[in-house]
């Protein structure tokens, strides 16, 4: 599946830093933007490219999270399941959408369309409940909401992230971002959200 | 009472580009360092009084001053931005909205240390603030202020993101390294610390990114300006995170020392019709607080006189519809899920607080198992490898402390007396 457009990216990628093997995550991220998942073929050429065994890169892709053993859905969705999040609401959105999709942490729609998986904290707790889209901030989630969102991505057409790009990019998209690549979306969104701005909005007022 | 000055300029449209940041001065703080003398710019910030940010509180200027220098090796700043501590959302806003004082503190810090290469390690949940921060990386470098030659000093940088995959461990620094040199995220045994032999093995600078981020400011403004903010050794102001059953959640930048009362009465307090019942003043690995506990000074000498630790700065407010078993029960059920597996203590340990804590809240567990979970939490305390475990202890004891009472209730009761939906925030869509 990798053709040598892909082995330059990689390449480029394994160029950012003063020793190849520091590359092992990126080029994990960009596996999955072409795959959808850690495949074995993606594996393979890593250890090729960073002259190291595959059982190695096995280890290391197994160890974090967010590199997936089956291919993820096109659109991978993450409800907060930490303690804040779950008291507020996480619980009572994961209860729904998992019924509403009839799928389970880690599983996809039959379309292969949706995937979801219960997450830890995302650091946007000033935005509970959250969820995740394809690592695209969902913010002040509630059961509903969460429903529109899966519906709108089986339909092809998913909500805007709340703060994010105008539109929802796509898992293997949005990989190759993990990967640090450019897609040109950086100046879309907002700088900050509303939460983020009470302090400085109250400094003005005066306190 | 507030002191916007890392988000000063996050309500402008274009905060997080080039420009934007620049229209404040941006980058002229670098330009002032970079025509210092290196040691006087370690000088400055330890007169400053800066500590790091992102939990521990160590002296900033302090750690740039271990770096040894002359010893004709490389060395690396690396910056701490893998954000997971729950309840912790600050550096995340800090780098959608301002990805450039990032930037710029790191080119002085940079200087400072004698590091040609620095890294940002981001979590990698998070694409918007990647492609946030991977764009001023680049613009930083069109500008000529990293690569080559920056502002024409003859000095050089290069600035490289990594961007994680989902494990809490690489908030820890070393573990952080490891993952950073290509390996699994796991804390390496210390003496030697990252100062003597850090990334490569080579000296290295792990600071988190609001500790970087505030560096900019310092420099221009001067130590003396810093110093006029906060408590005798808790210098300058900071992000606070308010989060929870609140009426107004958000982010507050104020001087250290501010209380949570002074901050839930300017911003609407606690959720209408209900009342604080426990909270976190760093985090859930910081021992919780109760009501008794609004007018600690939020620095890093009060939060520590009154049983805790000041940590992240994130406060997160449970109202009294909360059922304290069933908030930690999750938390250790998410340090079991992180513990990278590397020491026993953490490893078998998280498993066996799950299982003890389950028993709690479902009501199967005896008072005698509330002593064998006491003493599973001595047995884990300060006997792992990093700090991992030590925070998983810390919600148990401190709320078996606080809310013995609720646990004797699940036991009595034979189950949790809560009802779950009462703390949702849209408990009248669920009924």
């Amino acid at each position: 599946m990798f053709n040598d457009q892909d082995l330059a990216v990689m390449d480029s990628i394994i160029s950012r830093y003063p020793r190849k093997r520091s590359a092992i995550m990126p080029l994990l991220h960009y596996v999955q933007s072409r795959a959808g998942y850690v495949t074995n073929e993606g594996i393979e050429l890593i250890s090729q490219k960073l002259e190291i065994e595959s059982a190695e890169v096995t280890a290391v892709s197994t160890f974090y999270t967010q590199y997936l053993k089956h291919p993820a859905g096109e659109y991978h969705v993450g409800v907060c399941i930490n303690t804040l999040c779950a008291v507020m609401g996480g619980d009572a959105i994961w209860e729904s959408v998992s019924e509403h999709l009839g799928i389970g942490n880690h599983e996809v729609t039959a379309d292969g369309k949706v995937s979801l998986e219960r997450i830890e904290c995302n650091a946007a707790c000033d935005y509970a409940p959250v969820v995740m889209a394809n690592w695209e901030f969902y913010d002040n989630m509630t059961p509903q909401k969460t429903k529109d969102l899966v519906d709108g991505a089986r339909n092809g057409n998913p909500p805007a992230p709340t703060r994010g790009p105008n539109k929802l990019p796509t898992f293997k998209e949005n990989s190759r971002v993990l990967a640090g690549l450019d897609d040109g979306l950086s100046n879309e969104g907002v700088s900050a959200g509303e939460a983020s701005l009470l302090g400085l909005k109250l400094a003005k007022e005066g306190k | 009472m507030l002191k916007p000055v890392l988000s000063a300029n996050w309500d402008e449209k274009d905060s997080f580009t080039i420009d934007g940041y620049k229209r404040h001065g941006g980058y002229e703080a670098a330009k002032k360092a970079l025509a210092m003398d290196a040691d006087a710019v370690i000088q400055l910030v330890k007169d400053s009084g800066l500590r790091g940010r992102g939990g521990a509180g160590f002296p900033t200027g302090m750690k740039w001053g271990f770096i040894p220098q002359n010893d004709g090796k490389e060395h690396y700043l690396v910056v701490n931005a893998d954000e997971s501590e729950p309840g912790t959302c600050k550096d995340m806003p800090l780098l959608m909205a301002n990805p450039h004082v990032l930037i710029e503190g790191m080119i002085i810090a940079s200087y400072a240390i004698r590091a040609k290469h620095a890294f940002v390690y981001l979590r990698g949940e998070v694409a918007h603030v990647a492609r946030r921060v991977n764009a001023a990386i680049a613009d930083a470098y069109k500008a000529g202020f990293l690569g080559k030659n920056i502002f024409g000093t003859g000095v050089d940088l290069e600035l490289t993101l990594h961007i994680g995959a989902g494990a809490y461990i690489c908030g820890e620094e070393t573990a952080l390294l490891d993952s950073l040199e290509g390996f699994r995220g796991q804390p390496r045994l210390r003496p030697p610390f990252p100062a003597i032999a850090g990334l490569y093995a080579r000296p290295t600078v792990v600071n988190n990114v609001e500790s970087i981020a505030s560096v900019p400011a310092i420099v221009a403004n001067g130590a003396d300006w810093y110093q006029q903010f906060g408590t005798e050794k808790s210098k300058g102001m900071t992000l606070y995170s308010l989060s929870g059953h609140v009426t107004n959640p958000g982010q507050f930048e104020a001087p250290l020392g501010i209380t949570l009362r002074q901050l839930l009465d300017m911003s609407g307090g606690i959720r209408a019709g209900h009342k604080l019942k426990f909270w976190t003043p760093g985090g859930s690995s910081t021992p919780m607080f109760t009501d008794e506990h609004l007018d600690v000074p939020l620095d890093y000498e009060g939060v520590g006189a009154a049983g805790s630790m000041l940590g992240t700065k994130a406060l997160q407010i449970f109202d009294e519809t909360t059922c304290v078993v069933r908030a930690v029960l999750r938390w250790v059920e998410f340090y079991k899920h992180e513990s990278c597996g590397k020491c026993t203590p953490c490893r078998e340990g998280t498993w066996w607080l799950v299982q003890s804590m389950k028993d709690m809240e479902t009501g199967k567990a005896t008072e005698a198992d509330l002593d064998k979970l006491l003493d599973l939490c001595d047995n884990i305390m300060g006997r792992s490898f990093c700090a991992l475990a030590d925070g998983a202890v810390s919600p148990v004891a401190s709320s078996i402390k606080y809310f013995r009472d609720e646990y004797i209730a699940h036991i009595t009761n034979k189950g949790c007396p809560f009802d779950p939906v009462a703390s949702t925030l849209f408990a009248g869509e669920l009924a």
